[in-house]
């Protein structure tokens, strides 16, 4: 069985990000980047899908800047096979890299494609959905438990109130929740062993996709910062303001 | 420009993505691992043994040594080391690096300079972490002056018969074995030999020192031997030699120290500044009063200085070897200035850093065993000037 995950760079989650001082984006510039984490849950659940005998081989692909091949070689450290890196510098869109996706599952069929639910960066929570739109593949989202067995995945799903298992047919779709699994750290012995693994670079243009993007962002302002609260005296002050000064009861 | 730890680290042009994936890694194991529980081990003064098996997976114990030991080596040179020290050291806490890894000071005299047997026995299971070594020089009559010291071993048969006393051993309190220097012969640095004592040989007892100003959760001993019997084959080296290794050993332990220190300097200017930026005092920041700038500005003066000179020194153990006195003139470069942050960060932080729990407080601790251990900035003074030919 053949799995691709899809990896994205992103801000790591330490870093306080800042808009740019002109407001058109978050400033990222000299900003220590990461592989998004939902992504590296992914990546573990099909690292782990090899390690028990299900999955065969695995592909780990990117989408983005030059740098991101980083984001793969940080995969295939972890355990995946080989890599794809598909290049461009421009602002890629859930849209678009649904589209790229599409393409290499042509290309490469894989039983399995593992994407995080969402990435830290847009919180977007729509490419997986999307790819299964465009390849009419079946799809499990928010994963927080993953079964492989005699052609199927059975998919444990956080929704609200609870949890839902549905069972797909392969090739399927699965993104992934918090709960799926925590993921390993790659070791310094497989971090050296991911430089030899392979590792194919292709543009937009080579999967005929037009990687424009179609939505603008007008402004990006810093959150408002938060006031200092005050103590209340008693629970009569307490009821009496939410009544009369935030006006929430 | 913000000055956080990793945007007020200087570039390097010899980092490769290799290393840069390295740091991240070792900085996720950290955090997830260590930094949530570091200000409670420091307190409770012991770093739980189930961190070095997962200390050895990662890599972080091998770093270096030879793979035939379960060590590694592929590809791996000394910048690897720095980040990693470097990393550890962002924790703040510095009994962390001082117990984990304090191999890095009891392990390289065996590797180098014991018999196969031994190494065999020794490395694999201190490099994956079930067993530990020390280094055992300094003794209750003195550090500085290793070439006069006192514990003895005797020459009988199968054996040396050991009689003495070593002290501030650190990780000694838990260590299996103690590279240990010891006389063998007569007066002065040629009459030291290193024997690898196992801590379970009868005559051998030890107890802890352990109401220190720093470095809480690392282990720290005054071991005694009484008639303890000694194979033999356990000596490290040549009879006479001992000097010659302990010698060569002090050189990695500096380089580790001043990677530390620099970090540590780098922490408190962290520190310093998010807090500078934040705090308001007479109707501004802290930040834009211009006596707060200046400490800012100067305290990155010097760490910039500290790390321009690291990496020349690294430069010069990758290309084979490292001028001696210039690495000592950089370890009191560096205490130095660790001891300048520790003291600013603390001002700028006011009264918040003098509560225990951050690492500002922790760093102003930890001044004093970096200025000392592994030779004090008197001695280094001293050992340059020698190398100088003063
Ligand atoms: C927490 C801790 C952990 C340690 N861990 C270890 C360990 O694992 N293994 C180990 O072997 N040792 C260890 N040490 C010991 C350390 O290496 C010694 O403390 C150090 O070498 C200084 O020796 P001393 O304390 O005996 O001071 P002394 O040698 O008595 O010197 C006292 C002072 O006089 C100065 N001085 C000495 N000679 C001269 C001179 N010729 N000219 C000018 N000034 C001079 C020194 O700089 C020092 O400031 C540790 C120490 C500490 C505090």
């Amino acid at each position: 069985m053949k799995i691709l995950v899809a990896v994205k760079r992103v801000v790591d989650y330490n870093v306080k990000v800042r808009p740019k001082s002109d407001g058109t984006d978050v400033d990222i510039a000299n900003v220590k980047m990461s592989i998004n984490p939902f992504c590296e849950i992914a990546v573990e659940e099909a690292v782990r899908l090899k390690e028990k005998g299900v999955a065969t081989e695995i592909i780990a692909i990117s989408m983005g800047p030059k740098q991101a091949q980083e984001q793969v070689r940080t995969a295939l450290a972890l355990g995946a096979d080989r890599g794809i890196l598909v290049e461009s510098d421009e602002d890629l869109q859930p849209l678009a890299i649904a589209k790229m996706l599409k393409a290499i599952v042509e290309k490469e069929s894989p039983d399995l494609v593992i994407l995080g639910k969402q990435a830290i960066d847009g919180d977007n929570n729509q490419t997986g959905q999307m790819l299964g739109a465009l390849t009419s593949m079946p799809q499990g989202t928010f994963a927080s438990e993953v079964n492989v067995a005699d052609g199927r995945v059975s998919v444990t799903r956080e929704i609200d109130g609870g949890l839902q298992t549905v069972n797909l047919s392969l090739p399927a779709i699965v993104t992934t929740d918090l709960r799926l699994n925590e993921p390993r750290y790659a070791s310094l012995p497989n971090i050296m062993k991911a430089k030899r693994k392979p590792m194919d670079t292709f543009t937009p243009e080579d999967l005929g996709v037009d990687a424009t993007p179609r939505v603008k962002t007008l402004s990006v302002e810093p959150p408002a910062e938060r006031k200092a609260g005050i103590k209340v005296a008693d629970v009569a002050e307490l009821v009496d303001k939410l009544k009369n000064e935030a006006k929430v009861i | 420009m913000s000055l956080d730890f990793d945007s007020a680290r200087l570039s390097n042009p010899h980092l490769t993505a290799e290393h840069e994936e390295w740091r991240s890694q070792i900085r996720r194991f950290i955090e997830r691992e260590v930094m949530p529980f570091a200000a409670e081990w420091d307190e409770a003064g012991k770093v739980p043994d189930e961190l070095w098996p997962k200390a050895a997976e990662i890599g972080i114990l091998g770093l270096g040594y030879p793979e035939a030991y379960g060590g590694i080596t592929e590809g791996i040179d000394a910048w690897y080391i720095n980040i990693m020290t470097e990393e550890l050291s962002r924790v703040g806490v510095g009994g962390i690096f001082a117990s984990l890894l304090i191999h890095g000071i009891g392990l390289p005299p065996v590797l180098n300079f014991a018999s196969e047997a031994i190494k065999q026995e020794v490395a694999p299971p201190v490099l994956d972490g079930r067993k530990r070594i020390s280094l055992g020089i300094t003794e209750p009559s003195g550090g500085s002056d290793v070439a006069s010291l006192l514990t003895t071993a005797k020459h009988e048969g199968d054996y040396y018969i050991v009689n003495g006393s070593k002290t501030f051993i650190s990780g000694g309190m838990y260590a299996n074995w103690v590279s240990t220097a010891v006389r063998t012969g007569g007066e002065g640095p040629a009459g030291i030999s290193m024997l690898l004592i196992p801590m379970d040989l009868e005559g051998v007892s030890r107890t802890a020192l352990d109401r220190k100003q720093g470095w809480w959760c690392s282990d720290t001993a005054t071991i005694y031997f009484d008639n303890v019997k000694v194979p033999i084959g356990n000596l490290i080296g040549k009879e006479g030699q001992g000097f010659k290794v302990i010698m060569n050993n002090f050189n990695s332990e500096r380089m580790s120290m001043v990677v530390q220190m620099e970090a540590y300097s780098r922490v408190c200017l962290e520190e310093a500044v998010n807090w500078a930026q934040q705090r308001k005092t007479f109707g501004k920041r802290l930040a834009d009063h211009q006596v707060i700038r200046h400490k800012i500005a100067e305290m990155k003066q010097r760490i910039n200085a500290c790390q321009a000179m690291i990496q020349h020194c690294t430069r010069e153990i990758i290309a084979g070897s490292v001028n001696a006195g210039d690495l000592a003139m950089l370890k009191v470069q560096c205490s130095q200035t660790m001891e300048f942050c520790a003291r600013e960060a603390s001002q700028i932080l006011g009264g918040a850093s003098y509560l225990r729990d951050n690492r500002v407080e922790r760093i102003y601790r930890e001044v004093r065993v970096q200025a000392i251990g592994g030779g004090s900035e008197e001695i280094m003074r001293d050992l340059a000037s020698r190398q100088y030919g003063l």
